[in-house]
């Protein structure tokens, strides 16, 4: 069934009682093709180009609760490429340049909104180096310009642009073509298409162990059951590391809690995605009209999806120094997740020392604007038992052997990412 | 000759002269002695002190107060607290405004001005309104249906032409787009025992932990402690409910060990016991708030134990057009009577399913109300039925109202039996339903307790809880009065004795008799009545309807969270305090699933809706951050000095002179420290002191080139690298005696480099004897560069500085300007040069000595020219990513000695010949200047994305060479086969054919130094 | 927040503290190969449990301490000092 104005319009007029399930939930049958651990997004996704791109008939999509329940139901929605070394520009653009077409290739509205995300600089050293990053983003295809103050003042109506902050904006780098985008209608997009196509979705179904045998992999056993697979793809976010050692293996990835939070809803205020330069706070406005803010990580490890109080001061601090008018709005609520931190702050997309088994983790901040991307070169690597060209430097050995792509320069300490 | 039209209409009358229809003649505990101005959408309207917005409103008739937010229906106030989902309007103006505030928690006050939100151009006239004629389209979810073409448009243009529409329509309140006048305090406290909730449960529990000589912290949201007790008409110990709650808050207050906030909503409950708090300070003063306090002051409270007594929400009940404003929850339409004095109605029809709703029609009655009927869905309602008719009012069990009726207002309702039949419609003002009560359990949720759902109450209590915390009362799913304190008695003298005080003998309060509950039935949906097109709202200010609900199911959307975000099923406002257990359990209808099965979504923090101003607390503006400043900063900016931020330092960039241009004064300031002599304020720079016997053997294994054979009083330059090889920071190490060096890092990592320190003596060589302490801001530290700064420092020294008594990179100790001062001979500028370091103190001093003494001083552009000049790495070279060989620091790792970082050093990738390798720069033309922030390519008109060979890490013009030169990291491979490479910036539009050079550009025989 | 209790100061809320990293790795002999080395400077069992966890008291008396936490629950069950206290007067 296909969507449109037209359908809706017509259902309208039967009290909808014509639409059909989003996607199939699927009794596991007992070998696939490949099976895909974690029904969020990068799963998903995964899955819907396996099926699309690679023609595999039988994929499975295993999820121990329901999909899209982990960090793609609790990010705060930020698309963008304007990333600095290499790998992550040209990785971070090929996802940028799949989501401009998603909700047409999809049929679904993921309410993908260009409406520019722009870096504030507070210092001259801050602006010589995002005109370092500008510059290669331009370099790499990728746009970007650089406003001056006054310009960031007229593109930003109600940020602090005058000497009363404490760290005085001298300008911003602006990415027109990054934005937003609906968090959780990437997850049912992606569901629903690759449903369409033959895609089994299997919620609450949690792997429990693998089926290895000569140092390949031969399946899953899960909650419902042992699932034999030709392939396995590993795409758990958070639960990476635990997941993985249900294979043996160790990784470079700790689990960290970030939080995100939302205000009461008010009419249009923000147009835009801005970042703080003097310490880690975004802000932006969704379209129900709340804003939507986030900041740096409570920095403990932690699984239980849940913060407390000290990092949300600290970020409205930041925020507040953007923006004072915000001060009288409220709060409405604060969550967290599970952040699959790296040793470099770049993810993981790799095969690993199992046959059969693919790797799919250490997002970082990365994860929800890398969600089209990372399916479509996962699915690449499961396909054909090599990386894509986009995500050949993600490979998990690239620590051991010295080639870490590290963004911030932060060095084998995940919390710094 | 002016006509003028006179309007005499005198001066607006007085607010004790303005009728409030809705007001009962007696009753209630507002101030009828003390009448309050107020004003709703520009009508000026009377109440009395005491009264909330919402009880002044329907003192005055007022029901229809904002509209919905997708179908723009009208709304009426539902309840009495913070449950609130319809009446959201905006309070105050100005700078002072609050959007999104709830009429039933805001404090009437003289002169407050509310205004209805989400509606234009009137409440009454709204063109939003049209939504709702076209509701038939706009189920939930729709617009991921739709909106996502026309593609010829191109790629996903169509959906920003539809967001600028869709987010005009979205949005309740509007912003305040001015800055906060208001200040805001944060606050922490320490108690044995804190009791959330000052409710009868509360109340007891309080009483009883604080009688067993515990520290105990009492919280309630309102202004005054009670709960329920402020407006329900049994008698405990022989008093009626409100005078035997002041009672008990009159004794709490006496208290020494007890303190007591009101107005104060505990509205979040994280790890280790901690409650967060906000307190509202003056919001309910308005204009007479005095000066100087904050508006309100958000507490963290550490507490040994937590007692949850937060009560029961009531819930709605869901049929046909049951949003019309005059369809409210009766327990609340029973506050409004006994508590404020208020007929929220004359002909009241309550609807239940359980017995407190015949408490709201015999109280209600007594007072002098009209019930019309009590429609109970129970076949066999208890004895409270029989009460009911006794005082006059018709009961008609096993009945149900399946539709409320009226335009823009309660004026009727249809009832019909439960099993079925025809309806008879009965008119009515008001309907006041109640659907049961939920357990408020969201703080005991967010603490990461469980839940655990109770059939006979149709309700989730709290289950077990990680915590040391436990819940009492209704909260706790009891809802019999004697019941519920004495369960939070117990609470209060078990957490008391988890908190180490013995018990006492428990507060035993005599409880009038009441009936024993009949079994409350749950009725979560009334079916539509047939033939009926009519809304059943579950969710009042999100518009989610049964039917949505439905349709989320039919389309997979299953799982309760699905269904949540799906159709935003309480995601507004009110966070769905009113709406989460019925949305549930019409879910699980639907599925055929028991209501457990289907489960809860998460509660997640806060309770109710906390300012955003109150999170930041102080730190706001200038206090964001704190600032530090070195000994010199007064004389720097009175000295012409323009600062610029260098992390929370603030350091002069250069210092301007009448007549000069910013580019001019650092280009003089350059010259003349080669010429002569300069003085640099590095105070900033880290300072750590090393001591022990193992002191010098640690700061051997900590640098990748030898300490072993640092002499006292030598210096020595040091390259610390991280674990994986790659290079930390850089500084100096320096022996001032046998077993004491004083470290020096950059300013930007000194504090990381000192955890490094610390992190090893602790966990990698704890047998080292050795102390790290850092000194940073114990010392001021000056640069004195220049051919003639020996000359300047043997003047404030008053004594010869030659090379035997303080060599190139040796150290010495003089005094000067009366001060102790240490000196280094280190050079970063290439030219001879010390580095002074004095205490704090006496840092100024030293400083107007030496500019007493003919140096000049210096900021960050001419330090910055002249390392450059030197080929001197810094930060922006020492970017994380660049190894010792890198930056063309190889020959400073040793081969013989272990060190930090050496294992992982020999890794394919960090020794790979292609690496990014330290270049100088210069430009091909010889005078075009290479910008900052350039990166280097073969030719920039290439097709994009194209190869990216390198980038320019620092850039300047050298005024020493009178050219621009730059730094920068390339790729060896870049200029083989002698190609070309230029620096492209095109976001400045810049194109640069460069040379590559040796990065020392001056001096590279480093022979200045030596004088 | 977190209560940790430091060996020295005693407990101090987490906001006081700075985690520094997993306390179950044992740093390699200077010597030990590169694969060794490897193991610990990258690798980590980042288990959906309890877990030994390095804190340092920054805001205080910069003091380490060695934390047992819960990752999913965030209960500490208990704390040693780092490095391990001795008595005084043992050899070093």
């Amino acid at each position: 069934m296909t969507y449109s104005a037209f359908r809706l319009f017509r259902e309208g007029l039967r009290d909808h009682s014509g639409w059909e399930e989003a996607w199939r939930d699927a009794e596991p049958q007992p070998a696939y093709d490949v099976v895909i651990v974690g029904g969020g997004g990068h799963g998903l996704a995964t899955a819907y180009y396996l099926a699309k791109e690679h023609g595999i008939g039988r994929v499975a999509v295993v999820e121990k609760g329901y999909i899209g329940g982990g960090n793609t139901g609790r990010n705060t929605t930020i698309v963008r490429s304007n990333y600095l070394l290499e790998a992550n520009a040209h990785f971070y653009e090929l996802s940028l340049k799949l989501w401009e077409g998603l909700s047409a290739d999809l049929n679904y509205n993921v309410m993908f909104s260009q409406r520019g995300v722009l870096n504030l600089a507070h210092s001259d050293a801050q602006r010589d180096a995002h005109m370092r990053r500008g510059n290669a983003m331009r370099l790499n295809g990728i746009d970007s310009e650089w406003l001056t103050r006054e310009q960031v003042a007229a593109f930003v109506p109600h940020l602090d642009v005058s000497e009363n902050a404490r760290f005085p904006v001298v300008g911003g780098l602006l990415q027109r073509r990054g934005g937003t985008a609906r968090h959780d209608a990437v997850a049912w997009g992606y569901a629903r298409a690759a449903s369409r196509r033959g895609v089994d979705i299997v919620q609450n179904c949690e792997v429990t162990g693998f089926v290895i045998d000569g140092g390949a992999v031969k399946g899953v056993q899960t909650s419902r059951g042992t699932i034999r697979a030709k392939k396995v793809g590993i795409a758990v976010a958070g639960h990476t590391s635990h997941v993985a050692a249900m294979a043996g293996l160790r990784l470079p990835i700790e689990s960290h809690l970030l939080q995100a939070f939302v205000s009461e809803p008010i009419k249009p205020f923000i147009d835009t995605v801005v970042t703080f330069g003097a310490g880690h706070f975004y802000v932006s406005q969704s379209d129900k009209g709340e804003m939507v803010m986030g900041g740096d990580l409570d920095f403990y490890p932690s699984y239980a999806q849940r913060g407390n109080l000290p990092i949300i001061e600290e970020a409205m601090s930041c925020g507040l120094q953007m923006f004072p008018a915000l001060s009288r709005l409220r709060m409405l609520r604060h969550w967290g997740g599970i952040m699959d931190m790296s040793m470099d702050g770049s993810p993981i997309i790799s095969k690993t020392p199992i046959s059969g088994l693919y790797l799919n983790g250490g997002w970082c901040y990365g994860g929800f604007k890398a969600t089209p991307g990372s399916g479509f070169v996962f699915a690449h690597t499961i396909a054909r038992d090599e990386p894509h060209p986009m995500n050949a430097e993600f490979r998990l050995d690239r620590f051991e052997r010295g080639y870490a792509i590290d963004d911030k320069g932060a060095g084998p300490t995940p919390q710094a990412h | 000759m002016t006509f003028m039209r006179s309007r005499d209409a005198g001066p607006p009358p007085a607010a004790s002269q303005l009728p409030q229809p809705g007001r009962l003649a007696s009753g209630g505990a507002v101030n009828r002695e003390q009448a309050l101005a107020f004003s709703f959408d520009g009508k000026r309207l009377a109440g009395y002190a005491g009264d909330t917005l919402a009880s002044a409103l329907l003192a005055n008739g007022v029901h229809l107060v904002g509209r919905s937010f997708k179908y723009h229906r009208p709304r009426g106030i539902l309840s009495a607290g913070p449950e609130e989902p319809n009446a959201i309007v905006r309070i105050g103006g100005g700078d002072r405004a609050d959007p999104n505030s709830r009429a039933t928690m805001a404090e009437l006050h003289e002169g407050l001005v509310a205004e209805s939100q989400n509606r234009f151009p009137s409440l009454n006239i709204d063109l939003g309104a049209v939504n709702s004629l076209v509701s038939r389209f706009l189920p939930s979810g729709f617009y991921y249906k739709t909106f996502i073409g026309p593609g010829f448009v191109g790629q996903n243009r169509a959906w920003m032409v539809y967001e600028k529409g869709i987010r005009h329509a979205a949005g309740m309140g509007r912003g305040v787009p001015h800055a906060d006048p208001d200040t805001y305090e944060h606050r922490t406290a320490h108690c044995d025992v804190i009791v959330v909730g000052g409710g009868p449960a509360g109340l007891a529990a309080a009483l009883a932990a604080a009688d067993s000589g515990a520290d105990v912290i009492l919280v309630d949201e309102r202004p005054a402690l009670g709960g329920q007790l402020r407006f329900e008409t049994y008698e405990i110990d022989g008093v009626v409910a409100p005078d035997f709650a002041a009672r008990i808050a009159s004794d709490l207050a006496s208290r020494p060990n007890v303190r007591v906030l009101t107005r104060t909503t505990a509205f979040g409950f994280y790890d280790h016991g901690t409650v967060a708090l906000l307190e509202r300070v003056t919001d309910h003063l308005g204009p007479t708030a005095p000066a100087g306090l904050p508006r309100q002051r958000r507490w963290q409270v550490k507490a040994r134990q937590v007692v949850l007594a937060q009560g029961a929400i009531e819930r709605p009940l869901v049929f046909a057009d049951n949003d019309l404003p005059g369809v409210m929850l009766a327990s609340a339409v029973r506050r409004y009577a006994s508590e404020y004095g208020v007929a929220a109605g004359r002909q009241v029809l309550v609807f239940t399913t359980n017995d407190d709703g015949y408490r709201t029609a015999i109280d209600l009655k007594a007072r002098g109300i009209g019930v019309v009927l009590v429609a109970d869905a129970r076949p066999v309602p208890g004895i409270v039925a029989d009460w009911a008719r006794g005082a006059g009012i018709e009961v008609l069990a096993g009945h149900v109202v399946t539709q409320a009726t009226g335009r823009g207002r309660v004026q009727g309702a249809a009832v019909a039996p439960l099993a079925g039949g025809r309806a008879r419609i009965v008119a009515c003002d008001l309907i006041a339903m109640t659907g049961g009560f939920s357990p408020a359990v969201h703080l005991h949720s967010q603490a990461g307790g469980k839940l655990v759902w109770r059939d006979e109450i149709s309700a989730f209590v709290p289950g077990r809880i990680g915590q040391a915390a436990r819940s009492a009362g209704a909260g706790n799913g009891v809802f019999a009065l004697d019941a519920l304190i004495r369960e939070g008695a117990e609470a209060g003298a078990a957490a008391a004795e988890a908190a180490g005080f013995a018990r006492r003998e428990l507060p035993g309060w005599q409880v009038a008799d009441e009936a024993p509950a009949a079994p409350a039935e749950p009725l979560w949906a009334v079916a539509l009545p047939e033939g009926v097109k009519a809304k059943r709202f579950v969710d009042f200010q999100n518009d989610v309807t049964a039917s949505d609900l439905g349709l989320a199911v039919r389309e997979n959307y299953r799982s309760i969270e699905h269904v949540k975000r799906y159709t935003t099923l309480g995601m507004g406002t009110d966070q769905g305090k009113t709406s989460n257990i019925n949305g549930l359990a019409i879910v699980a209808e639907a599925r055929g699933a028991p209501i457990p099965e289907v489960g809860t979504t998460t509660f997640r923090p806060p309770y109710t809706p906390v300012t955003l101003g109150a999170l930041a607390g102080a730190e706001v503006g200038q206090h964001h951050a704190p600032k530090r400043r070195t000994p010199m900063d007064a004389w720097h900016r009175a000295n012409g000095a323009v600062m610029t931020a260098s992390g929370l330092w603030d350091r002069p960039k250069t210092y301007v002179r009448a007549g000069e241009t910013y580019r001019e004064a650092w280009i003089r300031e350059t010259l003349i420290v080669r010429a002569g002599v300069g003085i640099c304020d590095v105070s900033t720079l880290g300072k750590i002191d090393v001591q022990g016997p193992d002191a010098q053997a640690f700061l051997d294994r900590l640098y990748c080139n030898p300490m072993a054979s640092l002499a006292v009083g030598k210096a020595r330059y040091g390259l610390m690298l991280r674990d994986d090889g790659f290079v930390m920071d850089d500084g100096t190490v320096t022996r001032i005696a046998e077993n004491r060096f004083y470290v020096t890092t950059t300013t930007a990592n000194a504090a990381k480099v000192l955890m490094h320190m610390e992190y090893l003596l602790a966990t990698a060589w704890p047998d080292m004897k050795v102390q790290v302490a850092s000194i940073t801001d114990q010392f001021g530290q000056i640069a004195v560069a220049g051919p003639r700064a020996r000359a300047v420092l043997e003047k404030i020294a008053g004594r010869a500085l030659g090379d035997e008594v303080l060599p190139h990179l040796g150290t010495a100790e003089a005094v000067a300007a009366g001060v102790p001062v240490r000196l280094f001979r280190v050079s970063y500028s290439g030219e001879m040069a010390y580095e002074v370091a004095a205490p704090w103190r006496g840092a100024l001093a030293v400083w107007e000595a030496l500019v007493a003494a003919g140096a000049m001083p210096y900021g960050l552009e001419a330090m910055g020219a002249m390392r450059i000049e030197k080929g001197h790495v810094a930060g922006a070279e020492l970017d994380g990513r660049t190894t010792p060989a890198d930056l063309r620091l190889g020959r400073m790792v040793s081969a013989k000695k272990h060190f930090v970082g050496k294992a992982m050093l020999g890794r394919a990738g960090l020794t790979d010949p292609d690496r990014l390798r330290l270049v100088g720069l210069e430009p091909a033309d010889g005078v075009t200047p290479i910008p900052a922030g350039a990166n280097l390519v073969h030719d920039p008109n290439a097709p994009a994305p194209m190869q990216i060979l390198g980038h320019v890490t620092s850039a300047t013009w050298s005024p020493t060479l009178r050219k621009s030169i730059a730094l920068a990291l390339m790729r060896p491979s870049a200029t083989e086969g002698g190609r070309m490479v230029v620096a492209a910036a095109p976001i400045i539009g810049a194109v640069v054919p460069v040379k590559v050079v040796d990065p020392v550009f001056f001096d590279s025989a480093g022979e200045r130094m030596h004088g | 927040m977190l209560t940790i209790r430091c060996p020295h100061c005693g407990e101090r809320t987490h906001t006081e503290f700075t985690f520094i990293g997993d306390g179950e790795r044992e740093r390699p002999a200077d010597d030990a190969s590169e694969a060794v080395w490897y193991d610990y400077v990258y690798l980590r069992d980042n288990r959906r449990g309890p877990l030994a966890e390095i804190w340092q008291h920054t805001l205080g008396c910069r003091g380490f301490a060695l934390v047992e936490r819960d990752l999913v629950t965030h209960a500490v069950s208990g704390t040693r000092p780092l490095p391990p206290a001795r008595l005084p007067g043992a050899s070093s």
